[in-house]
């Protein structure tokens, strides 16, 4: 249980006890619960009322642009962690701090450019 | 004691935690909530004031018949409790307790850990939301990706000004690192992670993918018995989740005025309990937000206050080093 791959064993195990968690209280769920379906149940419930056409309505993904902003943007800060833990480090110093400056210049004006376009708010 | 047994402790000490913790805050938003509202909450149950109510509510879920629509794409819809509910569970093995290895694996990269499986548990409302074949779930589940989106962002660049103060992504160590003097400097972020956090939960202010009174509770809506129980217990389970991770990032984890070494869990425990109860708070002081508010609050308040924070972070990390 040691090493790199060690630590991982347990969280895999953590992983395999709440599935055994939920796996098992819906096992003893079966043997207390009555199952008497019959097709006025098993209807959607949706509101209360008979559902009226398909269950698949058509709907229009009102966010899909900043869905691809959100894309971009957490793509560039998942490379801030790495950067986080050395940026401070002997040898790295003011350079990469203002590297730092123009990845925030990067993000701020692609928000800005975003803003002004009117994309993120739920048209 | 061999590390097999250890390991062992550990991880029964994590699920016991998991399964408690909830519950405590459940039963404390219970009667808080009601005695902010000028009521008395759940008094019958178990006697005094009501403290077995959530046990009563568990004995009745689970006598519950299980219904599947029909219609529903049936796969999914029977996993989806499970995701949602056990990414919570996995993230608190990473998080520290105490100090000298007080924590279930203490990881490198925990905090990146974390967030990621934050990241998944949301994904168990969307598939509810998506299997249900139920319009109102589907609003609800575009809404909840919606909001995951669009508060992402700023809790992992709230999240990541803490790993640039510190320099580790390990749990324990930015706890080690922490000094008071990161509570007005880390502020701004620490408010932004909290905020983020609360609208990743789809906590009221932010509970609009599942407003009850609009789109009758949204993803959940089709959902009966335990399966219902476990989206309920992983909402639960979040607020614990969230303030350990709070408390854990910007106010120092185990470290209080006296007796950090001896008494670390108890100051834990303290932290993530107040701000469970803020959570609480909160959602009894403010309406709902509206969707159009919602985005707005994320992409034009708290992205452009995570930068900022993230700014400040460097520069006075770079000035005092």
């Amino acid at each position: 249980m040691h090493g790199y791959f060690g630590t991982y064993l347990s969280v895999v195990v953590l992983f395999l006890l709440g599935g055994l968690i939920v796996g098992g209280g819906l096992l003893a769920n079966r043997s207390l619960r009555p199952h008497r379906p019959t097709p006025e149940k098993l209807t959607t419930y949706e509101c209360g009322v008979d559902p009226v056409g398909e269950g698949w309505a058509q709907s229009y993904v009102r966010y899909y642009v900043f869905a691809y902003l959100y894309v971009i943007f957490a793509v560039d800060a998942v490379f801030l962690f790495p950067w986080a833990t050395v940026f401070s480090a002997r040898g790295y110093g003011s350079v990469t701090l203002g590297e730092m400056f123009v990845f925030l210049a990067f993000i701020a004006a692609g928000l800005a450019y975003a803003w002004k376009k009117g994309v993120l708010g739920w048209v | 004691m061999s590390d097999l047994a250890i390991i062992a402790i550990k991880l029964l000490l994590v699920v016991v935690a998991f399964l408690v913790l909830p519950l405590i805050v459940g039963q404390v938003e219970h009667k808080a909530m009601a005695h902010m509202q000028g009521r008395l909450g759940p008094m019958y149950a178990g006697g005094f004031h009501g403290w077995a109510q959530l046990v009563a509510d568990g004995v009745k879920f689970a006598q519950k018949e299980d219904v599947v629509p029909a219609d529903a794409d049936r796969r999914i819809f029977s996993l989806a409790p499970a995701v949602a509910l056990i990414p919570y569970l996995v993230v608190l093995v990473v998080i520290p307790v105490g100090p000298h290895g007080q924590v279930g694996v203490s990881l490198d990269p925990g905090l990146f850990f974390a967030l990621a499986m934050i990241g998944v548990a949301v994904l168990g409302a969307l598939m509810a939301g998506w299997s249900s074949a139920n319009k109102y779930s589907l609003l609800g589940g575009m809404r909840v990706a919606a909001q995951l989106l669009s508060y992402e962002l700023p809790m992992v660049l709230a999240a990541s000004s803490v790993a640039m103060a510190a320099g580790t992504l390990n749990l324990s160590r930015i706890v080690d690192h922490w000094e008071w003097w990161w509570l007005p400097w880390q502020a701004i972020g620490g408010v932004v992670f909290f905020i983020a956090g609360l609208a990743e939960l789809r906590r009221p202010p932010f509970d609009m993918p599942v407003a009850d009174s609009e789109i009758i509770f949204g993803p959940y809506t089709e959902y009966t018995g335990l399966r219902f129980a476990f989206f309920l217990l992983a909402e639960y389970a979040g607020i614990v989740v969230l303030s350990a991770l709070t408390a854990v990032l910007f106010l120092g984890g185990w470290k209080g005025p006296v007796m950090n070494t001896e008494l670390g869990w108890l100051w834990t425990l303290i932290k993530v309990m107040i701000l469970a109860f803020v959570v609480i708070w909160i959602r009894v002081s403010y309406p709902r937000m509206r969707e159009d508010q919602l985005q707005k609050l994320a992409w034009a308040g708290l992205v452009p206050l995570a930068l900022v924070q993230l700014a400040l972070t460097g520069v006075i990390k770079l000035a005092i080093a």
